[in-house]
């Protein structure tokens, strides 16, 4: 009856096979443990270092200053938690914006129940940092600054070189969860000034589980995880071996694929917002106009006058995969802290959905979503104009 | 008259409102089976993480997070679509609200028929048409026919697990849109379609008690919501006499006996809450007995009457429906004489009409 779609790409991606085929032997043949000393331990730890060596190279970073992390909410959580405590004696505040994911909110928001201070720099209605106003935040005390290098929800990439030469002349460590850029845009963490960088595999093709933080040399960090000499002692626990295997070989094929794959995703993106635009009325897109400005994936629109939970339910029986940006799975009520930031009135941010394409979707997809989503939206405002929840 | 029971013929996209009971996993399941295109639905309607006990087990009563959980698990059994929608704010405006209001009056609420008619029956109904749906059906033992060709309610098949009671303010449009698989079921029966269809909350305990109190201090529930204090006052004895103090009109039911720290040759029953002056009133036993009462704000799913009407009367759930004369006022409400006096007429409470086993009316007890 129907034919799935995939346009959630922001929340998770399918592995890449070329991904699957490198991780198996380390699922099967290849069992060692890293840390052990005898062959089959060499035989893994050869395999360890060697998708350090992979992923070091998409982030431009000295292979020494990447650490294997379980995803995006630990690499975000143990750099803002290991920096905090380890500089904990030489002031305790931080600087963040609104707009971040709850990996980075919630994290400042358990320092702040400790004692630690952030600041929550707000962002215009077309989501935009005000870079003055972030350096007017800088005191004495502040240790850090974390800024996401693109946003989940409405794909705005900020501009991070920009902000570490704020940080720079200040002597403020600069952090950044680089989860939806890592593998669909080139990252340069030299380039761009960085001291702490996140990602995630399982958005560009690797496993869910794996990710990988950058901690520039010269940066200590209080470890989350104790227990291990793993990670030169500073994440313990055995080291999750065929998924970072999968992890670099999907930071590999990034590397060569990256480039074609953000032209295929944003003729798309294009192809679906100007089907929008013709053929539904009452749409309000969502994020910095200047589509080079966001993530060639990414699109956020409020359907006026319609729950975008309803919405998204109706495209899921039609087997179209999108997400709204309030409800999460146990039914959350608040609207997105993304679309209270950039101001928008809570009736059209509890309206809004966010498409996230991949390499893998087609023209034909997009179409069969616009002919979809304009017959939904029509019925949803026939029903109840207003009050359809 | 002819009775049809109504059930749909052909395939048709239905809604099933799933609390993770066994008896909404058994009603999904069995529409599943007859080959319809099923959707579930639970609705979010309090946030339970505050009920949890120190031992961190939780309460058992409808809609809990572990409810939401079961339910999910359920859906995914069956290989059906199942959403959660967040009716926090609606429950906390239509029905919590409502409780508290009524409890502060001096009546005892049934949040559980105003949770039926806002958030089941228009909320979700709703939901259910913006997905498309035909029907919404839910796990209640009630009964859905065509009498005349309009929708009627009628009592479930099982007398002990009878819930038409909660009902009584659908309306024909609700009615037309709405079934209940279960209604022709006892639940003996429901469990053992459980068990057949392998739903691992075949075993699972009845919800009890009201939801959103599950561990049954309305008091203090109360004083959580509006604070404490406000309605404390005298304790009377009915033929007028001072007996003490009370903590909280709220406290307080008709027909209760307990806690009232009373000493007094005779058994005390609380016979009424006036809630003007803050006063419970307490009497012997024969006070309790009623013949006649007013309801107000009638819903009717015949045409309403002119004249007085002979019908059963059911002024609570699982009360043994008694033989009434009900008089209709100009106002929306009624007299109601029962054939003899009954205990525990109590203000708040719904009174459901009944011919023979269809639902026909009802109020709210004055």
């Amino acid at each position: 009856m129907m034919t799935p779609i995939y346009l959630d790409h922001n929340a998770t991606t399918a592995v890449h096979p070329t991904v699957v085929d490198a991780m198996l032997p380390w699922l099967t043949q290849h069992y060692g443990n890293p840390s052990s000393v005898h062959w089959a331990g060499r035989a893994a730890n050869a395999a360890l270092e060697k998708a350090r060596e992979q992923v070091a190279s998409l982030l431009n970073a000295s292979v020494n200053d990447i650490i294997f992390t379980s995803g995006g909410t630990e690499g975000d959580n143990f750099a803002i938690k290991g920096t905090a405590l380890q500089r904990a004696e030489q002031g305790r505040h931080l600087i963040t914006t609104a707009v971040e994911h709850p990996a980075v909110l919630e994290t400042c928001r358990a320092l702040e129940r400790q004692g630690w201070q952030v600041s929550y720099l707000p962002v215009d209605s077309q989501g935009n940092l005000d870079l003055a106003q972030l350096e007017s935040n800088i005191q004495p005390q502040t240790q850090l600054i974390s800024v996401m290098w693109a946003n989940n929800e409405i794909g705005n990439i900020y501009p991070l070189a920009e902000i570490s030469v704020i940080a720079k002349a200040r002597g403020v460590c600069l952090h950044s969860d680089a989860v939806q850029v890592a593998g669909r845009l080139p990252i340069d963490v030299q380039a761009t000034g960085l001291d702490l960088a996140v990602i995630s595999g399982h958005k560009f093709g690797a496993p869910k589980g794996v990710g990988a933080l950058f901690v520039k040399s010269g940066n200590r960090l209080e470890p989350l995880m104790h227990g291990g000499s793993q990670e030169r002692h500073r994440r313990g626990g055995t080291s999750n071996l065929a998924s970072i295997v999968g992890l670099g070989k999907a930071c590999e094929l990034a590397g060569v694929e990256m480039q074609q794959n953000a032209v295929h995703v944003a003729q798309l993106r294009e192809r679906l917002q100007q089907g929008i635009r013709r053929g539904i009325r009452g749409v309000f897109f969502h994020g910095a106009q200047q589509s080079d400005h966001r993530l060639p994936n990414t699109l956020n629109a409020s359907f006026a006058g319609i729950s975008g939970e309803s919405l998204l339910m109706s495209l899921d029986l039609k087997g179209i995969a999108v997400s709204s940006g309030s409800a999460c799975s146990s039914g959350s009520l608040e609207a997105s802290h993304v679309m209270t930031a950039l101001g928008v009135a809570p009736q059209l941010a509890q309206s809004s959905i966010r498409f996230s394409l991949g390499p893998t979707n087609t023209a034909a997809e997009i179409d069969y979503v616009i002919d979809e989503l304009a017959a939904a939206v029509s019925r949803l405002r026939q029903i109840s104009p207003f009050e359809n929840f | 008259m002819t009775y049809e029971i109504i059930r749909p013929t052909t395939p048709k996209r239905i809604v099933v409102a799933m609390s993770g009971g066994v008896d909404s996993s058994v009603c999904a399941a069995l529409l599943k089976e007859q080959g319809h295109e099923v959707i579930g639905i639970t609705m979010q309607v309090w946030d339970y993480s505050r009920f949890t006990n120190p031992d961190g087990k939780t309460f058992g009563s409808c809609c809990s997070l572990d409810d939401v959980y079961d339910a999910r698990r359920v859906a995914e059994s069956l290989q059906m679509p199942f959403y959660v929608v967040n009716f926090e704010r609606e429950f906390q405006r239509h029905v919590i609200d409502n409780f508290c209001d009524e409890y502060f009056a001096g009546r005892t609420p049934n949040p559980c028929v105003l949770c039926n008619q806002v958030l089941k029956f228009e909320l979700l109904m709703r939901k259910a048409q913006a997905l498309n749906a035909d029907y919404l059906a839910t796990g209640h033992y009630a009964q859905m026919r065509e009498v005349d060709g309009q929708p009627a309610l009628f009592q479930g098949r099982d007398q002990h697990k009878d819930q038409s009671y909660f009902l009584f303010t659908l309306t024909p449009q609700q009615m037309r849109q709405t079934l209940f698989p279960l209604g022709a079921m006892t639940k003996g029966e429901v469990r053992a379609q459980a068990q057949r269809f392998g739903l691992q909350v075949a075993e699972k305990a009845e919800s009890q008690d009201i939801c959103f109190v599950p561990d049954g201090d309305y008091a203090g529930f109360l004083e959580t919501q509006r604070g404490s204090g406000q309605k404390n006052g005298e304790i009377i004895h009915d033929n007028g006499q001072m007996l003490g103090q009370h903590q909280g009109i709220y406290r307080y039911t008709i027909g209760q006996r307990k806690g009232l720290g009373l000493s007094w040759p005779e058994p005390l029953y609380v016979v009424g809450i006036d809630a003007t002056q803050n006063r419970v009133i307490v009497g012997e036993k024969p006070l309790l007995s009623r013949r006649d009462f007013q309801v107000r704000r009638c819903l009717w799913n015949i045409e309403p009457p002119q004249s007085p009407l002979h019908v059963d009367c059911r002024i609570r759930y699982r009360h043994q429906p008694i033989a009434a004369r009900v008089c209709p006022r100009a106002d929306g409400g009624a007299e109601i004489a029962f054939t003899s006096p009954q205990k525990g007429v109590t203000p708040g409470q719904a009174a459901v009409f009944y011919l023979a086993d269809r639902v026909i009316g009802g109020g709210w007890i004055a």
